[in-house]
This record gives C-alpha cells, sequence and structure tokens, in this order.
C-alpha cells in the first residue's frame, strides 16, 4: 500500500491556504458545516476500504444544491482538488480522501423529493440509502431493484458513483439500467440535467458516461430511479455440490434452459462453513460448494421454474437439493450469503475482498488457479462468487500485524484480478476501482485506451479537480508499475498505430 | 472478401486524419434517412463480417460491426435467444454497428431495455486511427468510464465501431398478442396501471382505436394474465409486431407529414400534440405525423419532460434532433473533440456543432 499513499501526499501544493478557505466556506456555510479539527476529520480519512487512511484539509457539509454549486465555484477558483463522499461504505477507497483536498459530504442532501407511482419513478437527493428508496415506495407495490450488500447503509450518490449492482443483477440490470435522470453540478459549479423522465435523451448518453464514474466527472446532487413492481413472489432452491465445477455447469444448464433468475449465488467450502458458524443458515458444511438460486415473477411462474430449476440441478449432479419451505427458510438462506464477508471476517483478524469479473465457463480454471495463488502466498482464500453474471468475490485471509502481510495480501489480490482479466474478464465488477485497483487499471487497459479515459475526463474536468488519483492511472504510474514485473498487456498482440 | 478489415479501416482513418478528410460511416444504408444529411468520404464497414463468438450459456455474443443484423439474430434464434431490445431493420442490409449506432429499439425497449442497455463492450477506432477496446463480455464492468455505452447511439460521431459484445436473453416460452377497443386516453391509463402490476407485459401501443397488449413469460403466468386483461387474441402475432410496428408498416406510418418520434413520460396526456399519433412504449413513445414547425415540437416535448426527434421527412440539413441546452452541448463539443480532435467521423450528422 505504500506506493498508493505516496502518490496521496505527493499531490501538488495547494495556492490557498486553510485559513483562507475555511473562511471563504464560511461566507455561505454554517460553521457546524464545515469541519477542520483533526478529531473532527477521523470519520473521513476512510471509505470501506479501510486499509488506505489519509486525513483531509477540510470536510464540508452542505445542506442544498446552492451550496454544493457554491462549494465547487469557490474550490475551481482555487484549484483545490475536491472528494464527493456519501456514506462512505466503498470497498475500493473511491472517496479516500487527499490531504491537500476538501471533502464534499452528500449525506445532508438525504430527502425523497418525489414519487411518482404512475410513471414508476423516484426522484431523491444524493445522500438518500438505498434501502430507504424501496421502502418508501412500497406502499405503491414499487420497489427499486439494483441491491448491493451495503444497501442499508449507501446512499443512492455512491451507487451512480460506482455503477453498484448486487444479487438481484443478472435480471435487473445494473444502476445503470435504472436511472433515468441525474442532476450534477459541474467542476465549474454549474447545475446540468443529464437524462430526462423519458425513457431516453437527445446527444450522447452522458448518463451511462456519469454512472460509474467514480466523482470524476461531475457531482451529483439529484437522481431520478426508475422503480419495478414487487413481484408476486419470491422462492429459493438450495443445492450442495461435491465439486465445484458441477455446480458452474449446474449455472449454464439453467441459463441454457431458457431461465433467468432473480439470484445466482455460489459459494465454496470455505465460505459456507464461516457462513454456517455464524448465523447457522442450514448449509450443509460437507459440500464443496452450495448453489442458491432464486425465482421470482407470478405464482405460477415461479412454480414453473422452482420445478425446472430443480430438476436441472439434480441432473447436473447435485447431492442435495432442497426448496426454502417458506419466507423464514428463504431469508434464512440468504442471510448465509449476505453475510458471508463478516462470517470469513471472523476466521481471520483482517480480510480482503476482491471483485474480478470472468465469463463463467472460465470458473473452474479460475478457482483452481486462484488456489495454487493463495498455497503460494500462503494466505488462505474464501470464495464467495455472483455465479449468474460471473462477479466473484474472493476474500483473501491475512493479519495486517504480521509484517510485511499486507503488502503480500495486496499482491495476491492484484495477482488474482489480472488471472481474471486474462481470462476475458475485468479487474472490477461493481466495486469500483478507486485507489485500490488504479495500478491493475494498468494491465487491463494499454496506454491508448488510458489516454482515451484522461481526455473524456478532462472534456468534463480540463485541471482534474474531481476526485484526481483515482480510477484512471497516470501513465508515469504504470510504467512504474509495469517496471516493477511482467504485467504484458493482455491485447498487446493486436494491430495499432 | 468479408472478414476482419480492421488493419484497412485503421489505415482509412489515419490517412483522412492526416489529409483532414471527413468520412461517412456506412454499411447497409438501412438508417441513411436517420440524422441529418451524411457527408464525407464514404468508409464502408459492409465486409467487416463475422460474428466473433457467441455462447448461449453466458448470454453473450460478439460480432464485428458489419454483420447483418439478419445473421446475428437467426443465429441466436437457434439457440432459444434474442436480442432482448427489439432492434428495427428499416431494410434487408440492416447491420450489427448500424444497429448501434443509431441506439433504436423496439416496443420491448420499456420492459426489457434498450440497445444501450445490453452493450457489454466494443472495440473502436477513434479519430487518430488508434484501436481501443472498453468494456467487455461480461455482465459487471466497472474499470473505466463506459465509453461502450457512449458509442450507442452516437451515429458514428465519436468513433467506428469495429466489434460489439451484446448481453442476449432467452425467447420467452409463452408470447400472445392482445387486442382491446380503446382510447388513447384510456388506453394509457390501463398501460400505466398494469406496468405497475407484476404482469408480464413485453409491448403496449395503441392507435387511437385498438389497444395491443403483448405478454411473454413463463406459459402459465402469460395464461393468468391473458384472463385478467381480456380482449380478442391476434393471430400472427410476430408479423404484427416485427412488420406493422417495428419496421413501420402500419398504415399509421404510410401517412402524409412528417414523422417524428417522441419520448415523453409514459403518462403524457394523448392531448398533448395536437395531430393524430401512434402510442408505443406503453406510453413512453409516441409516433406523431404532422406539418407543423420542428421548433414547436421540439418545445412541446421538452416541456413534457421528454424530447423530440425528426424521424423521417422535413429538412434534413436543419435541426433533427432536440437542440441541446448551451453548457450541454458545450460537453458533447469536447467529447466529440476527445475522440475524433480532427472531427472527420461522420460531421453534422447528429448536430451541426458535433
Amino acid at each position: 500500500m505504500s506506493l498508493h499513499s505516496q502518490q496521496q501526499t505527493d499531490s501538488a501544493q495547494l495556492k490557498v491556504d486553510k485559513t483562507t478557505l475555511l473562511s471563504a466556506f464560511g461566507k455561505f456555510l454554517p460553521s457546524e458545516a464545515i469541519l477542520f479539527e483533526n478529531e473532527d476529520l477521523h470519520p473521513y480519512e476512510c471509505d470501506g476500504l479501510s486499509a488506505y487512511r489519509q486525513l483531509p484539509l477540510i470536510v464540508v457539509l452542505p445542506r442544498t444544491v446552492d451550496e454544493v454549486q457554491q462549494i465547487m465555484r469557490l474550490c475551481h477558483e482555487h484549484d483545490v482538488p475536491v472528494v464527493a463522499r456519501g456514506t462512505g461504505t466503498g470497498l475500493s477507497g473511491g472517496a479516500l480522501p487527499l490531504a491537500k483536498g476538501v471533502v464534499l459530504s452528500l449525506a445532508r442532501l438525504k430527502s425523497i423529493l418525489e414519487i411518482d407511482p404512475v410513471n414508476r419513478t423516484a426522484r431523491v437527493q444524493p445522500g438518500v440509502r438505498n434501502l430507504a428508496i424501496s421502502d418508501a415506495v412500497k406502499p405503491d407495490g414499487l420497489y427499486y431493484a439494483p441491491d448491493p450488500s451495503s444497501q442499508i447503509a449507501c446512499t443512492i450518490g455512491g451507487n451512480i458513483a460506482e455503477n453498484s449492482g448486487g444479487v438481484h443483477c443478472l435480471k435487473y440490470g445494473l444502476t445503470v439500467h435504472n436511472t433515468l435522470k441525474l442532476k450534477v453540478v459541474t467542476v465549474e459549479g454549474e447545475l446540468i440535467t443529464i437524462g430526462s423522465d423519458a425513457l431516453d435523451s437527445p446527444g450522447y448518453d452522458l448518463l451511462a458516461l456519469m454512472i460509474g464514474s467514480e466523482g470524476m466527472l461531475g457531482v451529483v446532487v439529484e437522481v431520478t430511479v426508475k422503480l419495478l413492481p414487487l413481484p408476486e413472489r419470491a422462492q429459493v432452491v438450495l443445492a450442495a455440490f461435491d465439486d465445484v465445477e458441477k455446480a458452474g455447469t449446474a449455472v449454464g444448464e439453467i441459463i441454457a434452459a431458457g431461465i433467468i433468475p432473480a439470484g445466482l449465488e455460489m459459494m465454496d467450502g470455505p465460505a459456507i462453513q464461516a457462513a454456517e458458524d455464524f448465523v447457522h443458515a442450514g448449509y450443509p458444511t460437507d459440500a464443496a460448494a452450495i448453489l442458491l438460486c432464486e425465482v421470482d415473477g407470478s405464482n405460477q411462474e415461479v412454480s414453473e421454474h422452482i420445478l425446472a430449476v430443480r430438476e436441472l440441478l439434480q441432473a447436473s449432479g447435485a447431492t442435495e437439493v432442497r426448496t426454502a419451505n417458506d419466507e423464514a427458510e428463504r431469508l434464512r438462506f440468504w442471510q448465509g450469503r449476505k453475510s458471508a464477508f463478516p462470517a470469513v471476517g471472523r476466521l481471520s483478524p483482517d480480510y480482503y475482498c476482491m471483485d474480478g469479473t470472468i465469463p463463467r465457463h472460465r470458473l473452474p480454471e479460475v478457482l483452481k488457479k486462484t488456489a495454487e495463488l493463495s498455497r503460494t502466498y500462503n494466505l488462505p482464500v474464501a470464495n464467495v462468487f455472483h455465479a449468474g453474471d460471473g462477479n466473484m468475490h474472493p476474500l483473501i485471509l491475512y493479519n495486517a500485524n504480521n509484517p510485511g502481510e499486507l503488502e503480500r495480501t495486496e499482491e495476491l489480490g492484484g495477482k488474482i484480478l489480472e488471472l481474471c482479466v486474462s481470462v476475458g474478464g475485468t479487474i472490477t465488477g461493481e466495486h469500483g476501482v478507486g485507489i485500490e485497483k488504479i495500478n491493475q487499471m494498468c494491465f487491463q487497459f494499454k496506454p491508448e485506451e488510458l489516454e482515451q479515459f484522461r481526455a473524456v475526463k478532462r472534456a468534463f474536468d480540463p485541471d482534474e479537480l474531481l476526485n484526481p488519483g483515482k480510477g484512471i492511472p497516470t501513465p508515469k504510474r504504470c510504467s512504474e508499475y509495469r517496471a516493477l514485473g511482467s504485467h504484458q498487456h493482455p491485447h498487446d498482440d493486436e494491430a495499432s498505430s | 472478401m468479408n472478414g476482419d478489415q480492421t488493419k484497412l479501416l485503421q489505415e482509412q482513418v489515419v490517412s483522412a486524419a492526416a489529409e483532414q478528410q471527413t468520412l461517412d460511416i456506412q454499411a447497409g444504408n438501412t438508417k441513411r434517412f436517420l440524422g441529418r444529411s451524411p457527408q464525407g468520404e464514404p468508409l464502408d464497414l459492409t465486409t467487416h463480417q463475422g460474428i466473433l463468438s457467441y455462447e448461449p450459456k453466458e448470454l453473450v455474443i460478439t460480432a464485428r460491426s458489419g454483420t447483418p443484423l439478419h445473421e446475428i439474430e437467426a443465429a441466436l434464434a437457434e439457440k432459444g435467444q434474442m436480442l432482448p431490445f427489439d432492434p428495427p431493420h428499416f431494410g434487408a442490409h440492416a447491420t450489427l454497428g448500424g444497429t448501434i449506432a443509431a441506439g433504436l429499439s423496439g416496443p420491448r425497449r420499456p420492459y426489457t431495455g434498450s440497445a444501450r442497455d445490453f452493450v457489454l463492450g466494443t472495440r473502436v477506432l477513434n479519430g487518430r486511427g488508434e484501436i481501443l477496446r472498453f468494456g467487455g463480455e461480461v455482465m459487471k464492468n466497472v474499470a473505466g468510464y463506459d465509453v461502450s455505452r457512449l458509442m450507442t447511439g452516437a451515429m458514428g460521431t465519436l468513433g467506428v465501431i469495429l466489434d460489439i459484445s451484446l448481453k442476449v436473453l432467452p425467447i420467452p416460452a409463452s408470447e400472445i398478442t392482445l387486442a382491446i377497443t380503446s382510447s388513447a386516453e384510456n388506453a394509457l391509463k390501463q398501460f400505466n396501471a398494469w406496468s405497475g402490476k407484476p404482469i408480464p407485459l413485453s409491448a403496449a401501443v395503441c392507435d387511437g382505436e385498438r389497444a395491443y397488449i403483448r405478454l411473454s413469460g413463463a406459459t402459465t403466468s402469460v395464461e393468468a394474465a391473458r384472463h385478467a386483461i381480456g380482449g380478442d387474441m391476434v393471430d400472427n402475432s410476430n408479423t404484427f409486431w416485427r412488420k406493422k410496428m417495428l419496421e413501420h408498416q402500419h398504415a399509421f406510418f404510410q401517412g402524409s407529414g412528417d414523422l417524428w418520434r417522441i419520448s415523453v413520460p409514459s403518462s403524457t396526456p394523448s392531448d398533448s400534440f395536437p395531430d393524430k399519433c401512434l402510442i408505443d412504449w406503453g406510453g413512453a413513445l409516441r409516433w406523431i405525423r404532422t406539418d407543423l414547425q420542428p421548433q414547436v415540437l421540439f418545445q412541446t416535448a421538452g416541456e413534457l419532460g421528454g424530447h423530440a426527434t425528426l424521424f423521417r421527412g422535413g429538412d434534413r440539413q436543419g435541426q433533427v434532433f432536440q437542440p441541446l441546452p448551451k453548457t450541454t452541448m458545450d460537453l458533447h463539443q469536447r467529447l466529440k473533440l476527445a475522440f475524433d480532435p480532427q472531427r472527420i467521423f461522420n460531421p453534422g450528422r447528429m448536430y451541426a456543432e458535433l
């Protein structure tokens, strides 16, 4: 992690001193909305990836869009970098502060502005929690589909920044598929609208560009999301396998049969054991892998599909197939999966969660090589896998207090991500690049591609004040990274200019 | 020879950039009527053909941009799958590249998603003649900006799309169409009410006299919804949607006046536009034939929270897409230059300023 922290402290000297900046903020923000003492800044020193920490210069907590605009105008005028932040549940250090920068917290912009049950949309401020939207529209028989594991705490603004997914995205899509319109404050402090209340918009698809851009193109101050009718019924089947490969094959068979499950999750032996010890979900602990397959829809559809799924699982060699008897058991099955991270966390003082995505049919090979890497680095790895969409979450167990173990963990994580890229996948499915995977960007993309990303960034933010140092690596960082080892780009053999 | 023309295309782009020669990107020419009048030397992608990979169990297909759309659809149908966004062909020679560059989606769009929703990755040539790959063949990918979706619907103004990876879906087990006698006003009310309920809708249109509702999904749930909705079963359901609606062979599209495509919130009242209207997308799309001035349509659509496109007819040198606010247009211009610094790709095809 030393390489990362270096970049943080290396950021250019500010043209304005802290006192001047504080008094300028004080002209339009109440004093309680400006934090600058170390003890007040500490809660903002990291996000969900707590291995990376940095105190910011100042934290501001605006309550209105107008205040956000004024903050951006001021920071723009004085060339002060800005890191936008929701509730800081991100897992890639995307909200890691800069020592010479301002953290712009959007947590106080937390109103649900409008619910339109007829057009099935909700207009909300960025600090509204993901789950709060579904809770608010439930009386109308509607919900907001993307459901990241952190949905109790994470904000919709952060979901936009990361293009968050969840366990239901094979069927219902990611944030980008469920968002209609954004209001965005530009780096200059101008308010623009991206997208519309209709299903599409004129001009370039800036909505797609903005979603998943990790706070590097603008500050989102309002979000209009699409709502879906609550399914009549959901049912889950649990299947156990004595072999991970068989479980992988079963997933392909279900999809080939024309069924798109609402959720399709896999856990390997160590993850099953940890989850079972933690929440007693009733998982078969002797299994090499379990699959959780949820189908939803109308009553008849669910009955039809559950029957088909059970047959397919049995035909694929499942040692046990169990349908949840009632809603309580269904929730218990899911609780095991949703608690997998903290459950694995109990096995070891620290754990590090990866987020690579692979074409599903390469799973056996990737798991095998991951196990080999795990042995080489002498660090245990448990696997939790969004099997439907190929998004893997290998969890590396380590102890940060053992000298050098954090660095070894980071290196192992990097190797796993590079493995994902070499089989045609990506270094991040839903957690974002942030500061964490910035080196692996140099592996996944060739220099011309990274330069194209930088050109896109400059079209929005020519002075690179919005979340600088995240997401897209500098050419210097990539050449240093490449010099460290044989990180040959997988597409280097292609025709290029 | 049909196959990989990447090298040749790259050479053409590099030399056009050096000579500041504008290029008119084309293949099947089925969508040349869209947008503003094309200009520049032809850059032909017709022979850049071929399905590169298709793995039904992964729900992903990758093909070169010049691949005929019917070839893609046939390959998918053979495995019981489909392009979920219902792309219109507008002619026998429609290609995958043109389909994505135009970004059009058919009646299924409100229920399954749009062209851009299913784009997973692209390989493109930018205005410097560099071959760049964005996204990939996986469902979830947040590494870097989403350039692949940005290319969708950009009318070729940001780059030459070489290959495209798309998510595909199974063809529904059962699909039926119901017809109900209905006014536009009543149809809108019904469409919005049904859309808020767990009913397996996959299309809802109304021509002012009759509403047509398509149901897709598991046989049992389609059957249950059929009883709940009522109406008459339409024979040759597929012909109705594909020919009449998607390919614009319905009598409505044969009438006089310019054809406008107006995208609005689905509950927008039926009397918001003065002329005869065909309601698609469960209310979220209104097709209108009119001789009204473009600025009237742009203004009305804008006030309703949507936007208007002069789809066919009218002045193809003038404004055909909804005018953009100045800050947004400035951003578009900077993005255009970020990809195509010499402005060689399809200049003015979308907006005069791009």
